[in-house]
């Protein structure tokens, strides 16, 4: 059978630029086609900014590699286009066993918050997630939205002006040269760009390399993740299962930072281990095999100039609590709608700054939540194991003890709190909703509230009559108005607590600006251009 | 720091340090440490409150020679 990431899906094709005199201007290029690099290209294409995406490689990642996407990342797809193609083919778990050394400790039913289009998270293979990626290209290619994907295109060099980027391209008909307003490098942890520019990659907090095996059961087995805690197999280290489609399972075992690879990826040592955690009986087969290695850091500052740095090659994170991709996509997120303004004349350039500002505290976040679990799962002292080893002992008996459990917390949106764009808050309306946190999904009549934001700014009346097209500036907002009668308790519950009526300023990437129990035109203005950084001079 | 964290407020002093020691008495140094790192645990969760559990970790950073915080 012939995997999916054995196919390629965008082969190297010639293009007219390889044959133009001067090198060709766009105004936004993208370097890698990873699923960092295709969400942006589909962000910006479906706001009809023009974009080409260029990959030295021709197909989807191999192996699976991130598999957990968080409820955020399906927002952000459905937004995107191919949300329901994702959790179509996710796999859907609530039920979790905690073991330390050879017993079970606890087990538990996450019961996610009611009231939200999509679920806390599915599991996917990443091979699923970009091939998505790429269908959704394809659409909007075929609906005549001004994307390409270019294969076999990979970058060697890099200039940088004050307007703009020349890229020099090697193909296998040779090399060429075209210019970006605009460069966002998507290429991964060990980003070229980061390296052709010179730029650090500091704050390292810790290394760590992790066996990921997937396998396919040969019987039935339960859709549940396992993790272990100092298992017999795995003394010292941790290791999880996961369910994914098509009846694979991942086995992700930690190593430690002194081993030797190549050993420890031959199969006559891989099995053994398995078998041990699965038990005798369970038969299955080995799909694949790999060693991912990785460090905790991230880039000083996400942008240079004309060169904006997103995903991987931003910044990088243990895989507890599945960071790595989730957290690309809220990059892309934050992003998208920032360059089409400004390349629209609509914003000043000084707006990028802010996605500096957001997402390097956004990396912080994670860094700051994956080292937290790191330290639990692998203790660093005697008396950080002393207390580990107590929380473990304790949980199995007391439910008190089980929040403590870290075994990796699942990634949720980052809250801008203290972000430029930030516009005026009343701080009796709910926290969880405050300028600067993602809107909160809830249901709204048929649909559900997220399904009206769809990349505009948008002016939300809960209780409060809002005209349904504005524009301020040039920049449009959309008005919706939730009369009185239509709120339901979610709605309520998350965006009134006990005020009658408010209104909400929400930015495109479906974050909250600023919120008011009642405002004027004035008022909106003034914190719509503070949410894009300020009037174009 | 607030007072109500260092203020008296046990009901029974020599009962309680009797009953901790003895809690001890038939442990060895890993036991002892382990029951030790449980009874803080189960202390913090009745205590619950952030700021306070903050505040007792301050106050427990007494120095033994010189008599004074660090
Ligand atoms: C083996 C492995 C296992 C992983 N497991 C997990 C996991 O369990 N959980 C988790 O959350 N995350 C995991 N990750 C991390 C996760 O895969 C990444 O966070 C995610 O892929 C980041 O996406 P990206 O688009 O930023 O970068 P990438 O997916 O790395 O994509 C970068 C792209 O840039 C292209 N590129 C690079 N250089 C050039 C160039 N010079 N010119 C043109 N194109 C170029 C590459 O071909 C590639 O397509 C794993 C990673 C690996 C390698």
């Amino acid at each position: 059978m012939t995997k999916l990431f054995e196919v390629p899906l965008y082969p190297y094709k010639r293009t007219a630029d390889q044959d133009a005199p001067a090198p060709v201007r766009h105004p936004v290029v993208i370097i890698g086609a990873g699923p960092v690099g295709l969400a942006m290209a589909i962000d910006l294409a479906q706001a009809n900014v023009p974009v080409v995406v260029l990959d030295d490689n021709d197909k989807v990642s191999v192996g699976s590699r991130a598999i957990c996407f968080s409820k955020r990342s399906l927002e952000i797809f459905d937004r995107l286009g191919c949300g329901d193609e994702m959790v179509d083919k996710g796999v859907v778990w609530n039920l979790g066993k905690v073991h330390f050394g050879d017993r079970q400790v606890y087990n538990f039913n996450l019961l996610p918050e009611d009231g939200h289009k999509r679920p806390a998270f599915i599991n996917l293979q990443q091979y699923y997630c970009e091939l998505y990626l790429v269908e959704r290209i394809r659409a909007l290619q075929t609906e005549g939205k001004p994307v390409e994907i270019r294969g076999g295109n990979r970058v060697e060099n890099l200039h940088c002006y004050d307007d703009h980027t020349l890229v020099t391209i090697e193909t296998p008909e040779g090399a060429y040269n075209l210019e970006a307003d605009w460069l966002v490098a998507c290429d991964g942890a060990g980003s070229p760009t980061r390296r052709m520019l010179d730029l650090d990659f500091v704050g390292r907090v810790f290394e760590d390399n992790f066996l990921i095996a997937d396998v396919i059961m040969k019987a039935d087995f339960p859709t549940e993740r396992w993790f272990w805690f100092d298992p017999p197999f795995n003394k010292d280290q941790s290791a999880l299962l996961h369910k994914q489609p098509d009846g694979v399972w991942r086995i992700d075992l930690q190593l430690g930072w002194d081993i030797d690879k190549e050993k420890e990826k031959k199969p006559e040592n891989v099995i053994p281990r398995l078998k041990q955690m699965l038990g005798d009986d369970v038969e299955f087969d080995l799909e694949w095999v790999s060693i991912y290695t990785f460090q905790c850091r991230r880039m000083e500052e996400f942008r240079h100039g004309r060169v904006i740095f997103a995903g991987d090659a931003a910044h990088q994170v243990s895989p507890f609590g599945a960071r790595g991709a989730n957290s690309g996509f809220q990059d892309v997120d934050n992003l998208g709608w920032k360059l089409k303004l400004v390349l629209d004349g609509k914003a000043p350039e000084t707006l990028l700054d802010s996605y500096s500002f957001e997402r390097e505290h956004g990396a912080d976040e994670n860094i700051l939540q994956s080292s937290r679990s790191t330290d639990f799962i692998t203790p660093k002292s005697e008396m950080s194991r002393i207390f580990r080893d107590a929380v473990l002992d304790l949980s199995e008996h007391y439910e008190f003890a089980r929040p403590l459990v870290n075994s990796g917390r699942l990634s949720v949106p980052c809250t801008y709190d203290g972000s430029p764009l930030n516009g005026p808050d009343v701080s009796s309306l709910p926290q969880r909703t405050r300028p600067g946190s993602t809107v909160v999904d809830a249901p709204l009549g048929e649909d559900w509230l997220l399904d009206h934001l769809t990349g505009e700014f948008v002016l939300l009346g809960l209780g409060v009559d809002i005209p349904s097209d504005n524009e301020i500036n040039g920049v449009s907002l959309t008005g919706i108005t939730i009369g009185r009668e239509n709120i339901s308790p979610e709605l309520r519950d998350r965006y009134l607590g006990n005020a009658a009526a408010a209104i909400y300023l929400i930015r495109p990437d479906q974050h909250v600006a600023a919120r008011w129990l009642d405002c004027d035109q004035t008022e909106i203005g003034a914190a719509l251009a503070k949410a894009i950084g300020g009037k174009v001079q | 720091m607030s007072e109500s964290v260092t203020t008296p407020n046990l009901e029974a002093p020599d009962a309680f340090y009797a009953d901790l020691l003895s809690a001890h008495e038939k442990l060895g140094k890993e036991e002892s440490d382990a029951f030790n790192a449980r009874l803080i645990l189960l202390m913090a969760n009745r205590i619950g409150d952030l700021g306070e559990l903050r505040q007792l970790l301050e106050a427990a950073k007494v120095d033994r020679v010189s008599k004074q915080q660090y």
